[in-house]
């Protein structure tokens, strides 16, 4: 991988995303914001997936079970060329191609759909499982968020994942410590995600969610060592100055001005660190 | 005078070894069938398949909502899982996995299961299904088939794998009364005409088809003759056959092994409102959870009977002959 240029990457998705809701006028942008990173490393340095060929049995999947997120997904995937940049402003607008939670009949790019949480990981097993009894190659990456692991079906997954040695099957979590109506460690404690994946029987490890570098390093040696999960220590509403806040980010209403306000710093922040 | 429970006997064959043949069957014919069980491959009867394919068979352990959104994502990949567990769980715990992780995105999913309503007898309340079909009858697109006997299973399954989309296998594991010769013909979404009479249709599915047969032996003997429907396929609904039913009889009774609200009696007076609106009385569980207790005991406990079946069909008919008479 190239540093600066997933680190460009990044900044680019975080952008189109941010103008993606700010055309919509509001939308999860806390969620989005903290998974932009760990994206721009999926599709710029992991992932073996084809824009003009969405549907290819051996791609790699990436499957987004916090559905809520889509708004991130879809600014990675224009970004990607999966579909114009243009149509992003349709976010939410009947008739779109980018429904605010995944829909894998609407945009090219989407390998399955989501919303309902918890839901995610049991179907990339399924796809990991499809894989391999047919023979065909690819990995499958699921990200989960942290508070979405309140939902016992993810340990449902992880112990058929750990018993079965699924060995093409990454598991992603969002830790970015908050969920809708606050933080994790107020509504439901979630104690040590390393220690608890690596109780079910999953190598487990722990990256720097914003750290492009360490994302990287971490999900290649996880994806060397199924079944494994890598915990992404983030913060909700990463990058994006209005987001960054410690009051309710889950799901806020975006005028131009902030919209115009939070770009310009996603520009000045790549600068400095480049 | 012939009978039409004539020759009708306890059948030979579990249910369950029926089905298990007739999913081996298809299998070795399609490399893409997968068995997904939930800790139910005994008692469902699926261990053959097992033992011809281990490599197309998957037993979760406990945990239903997994299966169900496994089998999904194996279904993106082109397989054709059949998922298993008793209908309560396969249904009623899984349902929002069923809905979106299935159902919603459109992939190719068939959900069967097992011991429908009193047939989960000792088992009880908890394990007896009275709302699966009504469950699976919100699902848009979706497919609901209940065999009334073992000879159904071939045109079920392979219905079931040559059709895409989610379906919905209501079936009972033991004995049950042996209705059809074998290489009976069944379409799914055309209910099979048992007996033809014109003064009231009782439509059945399930046991009820066995309790239908009885109520018009029994109705015979009164000078009323009924037209039996075996409704095999409760969605999509055979709305030509219940249609001439009403024209044809005037009157209709609806029988079946579930609750009366969301299954087939609400379906087939949702397709007669809508059309050609006559008298209806629907015999099955009403506002009740299940309980413990033999089949007959059951049977008897939530009305489930032929005797049930033929009190319906004459109030059926007085309520008609009252319309007619305001004619």
């Amino acid at each position: 991988m190239d540093r600066k240029t997933t680190m460009k990457a990044a900044a680019e998705i975080r952008k189109l995303c941010i103008e993606e809701l700010a055309a919509a006028g509001y939308g999860h942008i806390g969620g989005s914001m903290s998974i932009c990173d760990i994206l721009a490393v999926l599709y710029t340095d992991i992932l073996d997936t084809d824009p003009k060929d969405p549907r290819r049995p051996d791609r790699d999947y990436l499957i987004l079970s916090k559905g809520h997120c889509g708004p991130a997904l879809y600014a990675t995937l224009a970004y990607k060329g999966y579909f114009d940049v243009e149509e992003l402003k349709t976010l939410n607008r009947g008739g779109t191609s980018l429904p605010s939670h995944c829909d894998r009949l609407k945009t090219p790019g989407i390998d399955l759909s989501t919303g309902s949480l918890g839901q995610g990981l049991s179907l990339g097993v399924g796809v990991a499982m499809g894989k391999k009894i047919q023979g065909v190659g690819g990995r499958v990456f699921v990200i989960v968020g942290d508070g979405e692991l309140q939902e016992g079906q993810n340990w449902e997954a992880v112990q058929f994942i750990a018993h079965n040695s699924i060995s093409n099957l990454v598991i992603i979590v969002d830790n970015n410590k908050r969920q809708l109506d606050g933080y994790t460690k107020d509504i439901c404690r979630t104690f040590d995600y390393k220690a608890k994946f690596e109780s079910f029987g999953i190598h487990a490890f722990e990256a720097n969610g914003h750290d492009v570098c360490d994302i990287y390093d971490k999900l290649t040696a996880a994806a060397g060592t199924c079944p494994a999960a890598v915990i992404m220590n983030t913060e909700k509403g990463h990058g994006c100055s209005f987001s960054e806040i410690p009051g309710f980010n889950h799901y806020m209403v975006i005028s131009r001005e902030m919209a115009d306000q939070a770009i310009a710093e996603v520009d000045r922040r790549l600068e400095a660190s480049l | 005078m012939s009978r039409l429970t004539d020759g009708i006997a306890l059948d030979t064959k579990e249910m369950r070894a029926a089905y298990c043949e007739a999913l081996i069957r298809e299998a070795r014919n399609n490399g893409r069938i997968i068995v997904v069980d939930a800790d139910v491959s005994h008692s469902v009867g699926t261990e053959p398949f097992y033992k011809e394919f281990p490599g197309r068979s998957i037993n979760c352990g406990i945990m239903e909502a997994h299966a169900v959104g496994m089998s999904a994502g194996m279904s993106e990949t082109g397989l054709i899982p059949f998922f298993h567990a008793f209908g309560v769980f396969a249904t009623r715990r899984a349902f929002d996995q069923i809905f979106l992780s299935c159902a919603y995105q459109k992939l190719n999913v068939k959900i069967v299961g097992a011991d429908p309503g009193v047939t989960a007898a000792t088992n009880g309340g908890t394990h007896m299904p009275f709302e699966d079909i009504g469950l699976m009858r919100l699902i848009p697109n979706s497919v609901i088939i209940e065999p009334a006997d073992a000879a159904m299973y071939g045109a079920a399954v392979s219905y079931m794998v040559n059709n895409y989309g989610v379906h919905y296998l209501r079936t009972s594991r033991r004995k049950t009364m042996r209705i059809y010769p074998d290489g009976a013909e069944f379409v799914i979404g055309k209910a099979n005409k048992l007996a033809d009479g014109g003064d009231v249709c009782i439509i059945a599915s399930g046991i009820m088809v066995y309790e239908a047969l009885k109520a018009a032996d029994m109705l015979a003997d009164k000078g009323i003759y009924a037209r039996v429907l075996d409704m095999h396929t409760i969605k999509p609904l055979d709305t030509a056959a219940v249609e001439a039913a009403a024209r044809e009889c005037g009157a209709i009774v609806t029988a079946e092994n579930h609750n009366v609200t969301g299954g087939l009696g609400a379906a087939v007076c949702e397709a007669l409102a809508e059309t050609l609106p006559v008298p209806v009385e629907r015999v099955g569980v009403k506002e009740s959870f299940g309980e413990v207790g033999g089949q007959d005991y059951l049977q008897k406990r939530f009305g489930l009977t032929a005797e049930e079946i033929v009190k319906a069909a004459e109030k059926c008919i007085s309520r008609k002959k009252i319309q007619e008479s305001k004619k």
